[in-house]
This record gives C-alpha cells, sequence and structure tokens, in this order.
C-alpha cells in the first residue's frame, strides 16, 4: 500500500509537481497495480538470470572517429529559451 | 479509374496498377489526402485519426518500388520539420531536426508521408484515449475505441483513410489495435526495425511494425523497413529477405494453443471465432495441439513493471530545456522541471512515471524490477521450449472485442488487461502478427500467431494461408 507521503517521495525522485487533488487517486492506483504485479514474488526466480537483451547480440563497436552532427543553430532552434549559443534555464537558486 | 475502385486497392495492387500505367501516383495520392484532411478538420465529429495530414506529395516520393504510396506514420517517429509530439502535450510545436530511420528507408522506397497518426501519449495505452488529440473513435462503431497505442494508424487503415500505416508496438499497440479495427497488424523481432527517431518510451519492448488490410502489404512494409542502422546499435541485420507470402495450404505446419492465453479472460464470442480459425487452419492441414506457457499469466505483471521502469527513465529528457513546453514563469530551476512535466504529461504518463520510479528506487529494485527481470527470462525460456515442439503459437490477439469509449479509463488495470495475449511475445522479444479472423457482436476479432526469432517468413506465410481461407472482408469499415 503507498501512501500520500511515499507518492511526495517518488513524485520528488522523479521531478514531478502534483496537485493535492491529484495526490489521493495515484496512491490509490499505484497501490492497485502494485498489489496486482506482486504476484510475481511467489515465484521461485533462485537461480534464474535476469534478462539482459531478448536476442543474442553482441556488442558493436563503431570506430571512435569524429563525425557530423546538428550544426549549434539547428539543435537551439526548438529551445524555449537560448542564450550566448547555449540553452538558457533559470537559476538552481532564486 | 473511379475512386471507390481505386480505394479498393491493396498497396501491392495499387503499385502494380502504378506500374502497369492504370492509375497514376497522384491520383492515388490526392484521393487518399482529400479523405485524411476531411478527417482532420471534422476533428471530434470524424474518427479524428490524424494529428497532421500533407498538402501535397514532396519531390522525390515519385522513384522505387512504392513510387507515390501514400504513408501514415504514429505521431512518435520524428519527422524532419514535420510536427511530432507522439500524442503529448510535453512536445507541442516541436519539429524534429531529423527523421526517423523505419520513416526515411520507407520514403527511400517511394512511399509518400499522408500523415501522422494519432496515438495514446507516448504509447502509453490500449484504447487511443490517453491522447493530448483526443480519442480515436473505431470506424466499426463510433461509439467504441479503436484499441492503442497505434489507434489512430489503425482507424486510419480499417476505414480507408490511409492504404496502410507505420505504428509501434511495446506489448501490444500495433497488434491490439489492428485486431480491435479489423486489419492485420505485425510486431517484427526485436531488432529488426531501427529505433533511431522513434521517441521512446520502453526501449527494450519498442519496435516499429506495419498496420496494413491484408497481410501481403504487411510483408511488403517490412520488406522495405529491415535494416541494420549504423545509429541504433540493438538493431539486427534480418538474416534473409522478406518474401511476398504465396501458399494456400498449411501442411506440415504444427500450431500450438497455449491455455494461459486462450481460455481465462477471453470473452466467448472471441473464443468461438478463434476455435473457428483453429478449424480453418487444420482444414489446411496444420495440426493443433494444446501447449503450456506456464509463466505466461505473469507477464503482465513483469511488463506492468519493466515498461514503467524504462519509461520513467526515457522520459527524464522532457524537462522544458531543450525543446516542447516550458512551464512559465518559473521560480527556479526545480520549479521549472516539476511544473513542466506537471502540465506536459496526462495522467496516464504520469501513473506510469510514478511506477517506474518507485519500482527502480532503493529499496524496491530487487523486489520489482530484478525479479520482473528473472520473470522476463523464464517467460523467454517457456517460449523456446514451445518452439521445440510446435512451429508457430496461436492465440487470440485481444481478450475481447473494441469496449466502449470511457468503459476502463476510470480503471488502469482493466485497461491494463486489454494486453494479456500479446505482452509475452513482447517481452521475449519474438515476431507476432494479428489478422482479423471475423466478427463477435458485429465487431472483428483478432487472431493471433506468433514464432522463434527472425520467423517472419513463415509466420506470413502461414498467416496470408489463413487469411484467404478466412476471407474477412476488410472494407466493412471503410467510411
Amino acid at each position: 500500500m503507498i501512501d500520500r507521503d511515499e507518492v511526495l517521495h517518488v513524485a520528488s525522485l522523479a521531478r514531478l509537481a502534483l496537485r493535492e487533488e491529484e495526490i489521493e487517486p495515484l496512491a490509490r492506483e499505484l497501490s492497485a497495480v502494485l498489489d496486482h504485479v506482486a504476484k510475481i514474488g511467489e515465484l521461485d526466480l533462485r537461480d534464474v538470470q535476469p534478462t539482459s537483451h531478448v536476442v543474442e547480440v553482441t556488442g558493436r563497436l563503431r570506430p571512435d572517429e569524429p563525425r557530423r552532427c546538428l550544426p549549434r543553430e539547428v539543435a537551439l532552434d526548438q529551445a524555449p529559451a537560448i542564450s550566448g549559443g547555449g540553452f538558457l534555464v533559470p537559476s538552481p537558486q532564486a | 479509374m473511379s475512386t471507390a475502385q481505386l480505394l479498393s486497392l491493396s498497396v501491392r495492387q495499387a503499385a502494380e496498377a502504378i506500374s502497369s500505367g492504370s492509375l497514376t501516383a497522384d491520383e492515388l495520392f490526392e484521393a487518399y489526402r482529400s479523405r485524411a484532411a476531411a478527417d482532420r478538420a471534422a476533428q471530434a465529429d470524424g474518427l479524428n485519426c490524424f494529428t497532421w495530414v500533407a498538402d501535397a506529395m514532396q519531390d522525390g516520393e515519385r522513384a522505387g518500388p512504392l513510387a507515390g504510396i501514400p504513408l501514415a506514420v504514429k505521431d512518435l517517429f520524428c519527422t524532419e520539420g514535420i510536427p511530432s509530439q507522439a500524442g503529448s502535450r510535453i512536445l507541442e510545436g516541436y519539429e524534429p531536426p531529423y527523421t526517423a530511420t523505419a520513416v526515411s528507408r520507407l520514403a527511400s522506397s517511394g512511399a509518400a508521408l499522408l500523415a501522422k497518426t494519432n496515438q495514446d501519449e507516448f504509447a502509453m495505452g490500449s484504447s487511443n484515449e490517453n491522447s493530448a488529440f483526443g480519442a480515436v473513435r473505431n470506424p466499426w462503431d463510433r461509439s467504441r475505441v479503436p484499441g492503442g497505442s497505434s489507434g489512430g494508424s489503425a482507424a486510419a487503415v480499417a476505414a480507408g483513410l490511409a492504404p496502410w500505416a507505420l505504428g509501434t508496438d511495446t506489448g501490444g499497440s500495433i497488434r491490439q489495435p489492428a485486431s480491435l479495427c479489423g486489419i492485420v497488424g505485425l510486431k517484427p523481432t526485436y531488432g529488426s526495425v531501427s529505433r533511431y527517431g522513434m521517441i521512446a518510451f520502453a526501449s527494450s519492448l519498442d519496435q516499429a511494425g506495419p498496420l496494413t488490410r491484408d497481410v501481403s502489404d504487411a510483408a511488403l512494409m517490412l520488406r522495405h523497413m529491415v535494416w541494420q542502422d549504423p545509429c541504433d546499435a540493438t538493431s539486427l541485420a534480418f538474416p534473409e529477405t522478406i518474401e511476398l507470402p504465396a501458399g494456400e495450404r498449411l501442411d506440415g505446419v504444427r500450431l500450438g494453443v497455449p491455455a494461459e492465453l486462450s481460455e481465462e479472460g477471453v470473452q466467448a464470442g472471441v473464443r468461438e471465432s478463434f476455435q473457428a480459425a483453429l478449424g480453418r487452419a487444420e482444414e489446411l492441414g496444420a495440426t493443433v495441439r494444446a501447449i503450456h506457457l506456464a509463466h505466461a499469466p505473469h507477464a503482465l505483471s513483469a511488463y506492468y513493471l519493466l515498461a514503467p521502469a524504462e519509461c520513467s527513465s526515457n522520459l527524464a529528457r522532457y524537462d522544458g530545456v531543450r525543446f516542447g513546453l516550458r512551464a512559465p514563469d518559473p521560480e527556479d530551476l526545480l520549479d521549472m522541471y516539476t511544473r513542466t512535466r506537471h502540465d506536459g504529461f496526462g495522467a496516464e504518463v504520469k501513473r506510469r512515471i510514478m511506477l517506474g520510479t518507485y519500482a527502480l528506487s532503493a529499496g524496491y529494485y530487487d523486489a520489482y524490477y530484478g525479479r520482473a527481470q528473472r520473470v522476463r527470462t523464464k517467460i523467454a525460456e517457456d517460449f523456446s521450449s514451445a518452439f521445440a515442439e510446435v512451429d508457430l503459437i496461436a492465440t487470440p490477439t485481444s481478450p475481447t472485442v473494441a469496449f466502449k469509449l470511457g468503459e476502463r479509463t476510470a480503471d488502469p488495470l482493466s485497461m491494463y488487461l486489454s494486453d494479456y495475449c500479446t505482452v509475452p511475445m513482447s517481452l521475449a522479444g519474438i515476431p507476432a502478427i494479428s489478422i482479423p479472423c471475423g466478427l463477435s457482436e458485429g465487431l472483428p476479432v483478432g487472431l493471433q500467431l506468433a514464432g522463434p526469432a527472425f520467423s517472419e517468413n513463415r509466420l506470413l506465410d502461414a498467416a496470408y494461408a489463413l487469411e484467404q481461407a478466412i476471407g474477412f472482408d476488410t472494407g466493412a469499415a471503410r467510411v
């Protein structure tokens, strides 16, 4: 069961603001889903390796050579605010 | 050629008509473009299939084996200079500086971008009701959902507003809407189509694939998409050419039917239609036998831990810094992050971010994420054992026919159960196709066939033979 404090803690980890009226429904819905998925706790999974990749692959490395990338002005073109050729954000401390 | 004749053509037939000169690419494109534009203009009074519709065919879209064939593309594929929002408010106004590989592969074969299709936000949903652009309606019954998350793609193809469409499937997002809309949907083997430029949801599961009127068109689209892309390190070289299916028999094909995915929780009408399809398969020479996928009942639980966990990480990039929405007048940096994400994400996306963040957080990681990755291994092993005994596995695609708009929105868990039959294959990374196999309550029922990794040619052949025998009219819901 997820309570109000846990919802607020997880929301802060997820950098998500919540309105007061969103907290209780989230606690209820997350609890219901977690109750359902908790059934996998009943399985005996000793000696089972976790999946790392579904299809057998070996690491593919490319030569470490410089390649063309997005021009700066294109990369900045979609930003909500820019300054001096970079992304502009508010100060970390108001 | 009359418009009705033109609309009745599959892509394969249309391409033949264009190369023989009985149809021009411009006629074909304009016929679909005007229909798609009318649906876009009607918004909530139409099916609401599209988020953007082309004004005209672009230059350079008239050469190649798919020359001039109009292509509808799910909103979550990046298309250069064309709005790509993945159905989310947080990407409002975003016009990517590059095009997804899956789209550019099809374009370089001649396909012409017709429209972007509506979808559940970031592909999270099974009803296409979680979209910043509003819900999509099912052309078979407008009071019902088209399925999701590729609901706009599925409804557009079923309604004849696009000849075919590109979708993505993470836990069933191609197959389930294809099933609910009475068309064909294929999720390829994980890695066979590049994910470069696909706006990410759960990277270990996301896979692009075709939504089409028939099995031949699914093969045709897949043929032009598979590629080992230097821009996606998880993409793989498909070991053979994708052939257009031709066989009409299933002699010697061993079909396995897992009790775990075909009995409990499946609507009676769906079961009946599914059983009838198995009967057809036997008439065509296949042997049908019961098998077991012992861990399949746990697949949904594992999926709803793994997919949200990956989503919580992938969606961390939406912070109001580089693109998309930024909340107005932030007090400081943290306030900008948290309010931008609050305002930009819809309710279901927030739920999944919260669920995933919780499952990955200190103290819970082993109990949730770690266990789910082990369950995933068991599910993949179950499939491997099954494929030692049978060639393909058959299940219903969706436990139910299309449900009513609003019916499951209040209860997230009931919505998640829509993916019960499709999620196991996603976790195992294996290919699966849904084809329409009949009607229940006047609504389409889908048959799902799954095979081992890279068995697409065999899968398409079997689906084609069954499709010919079943003779489902995919034009019945054309508007």
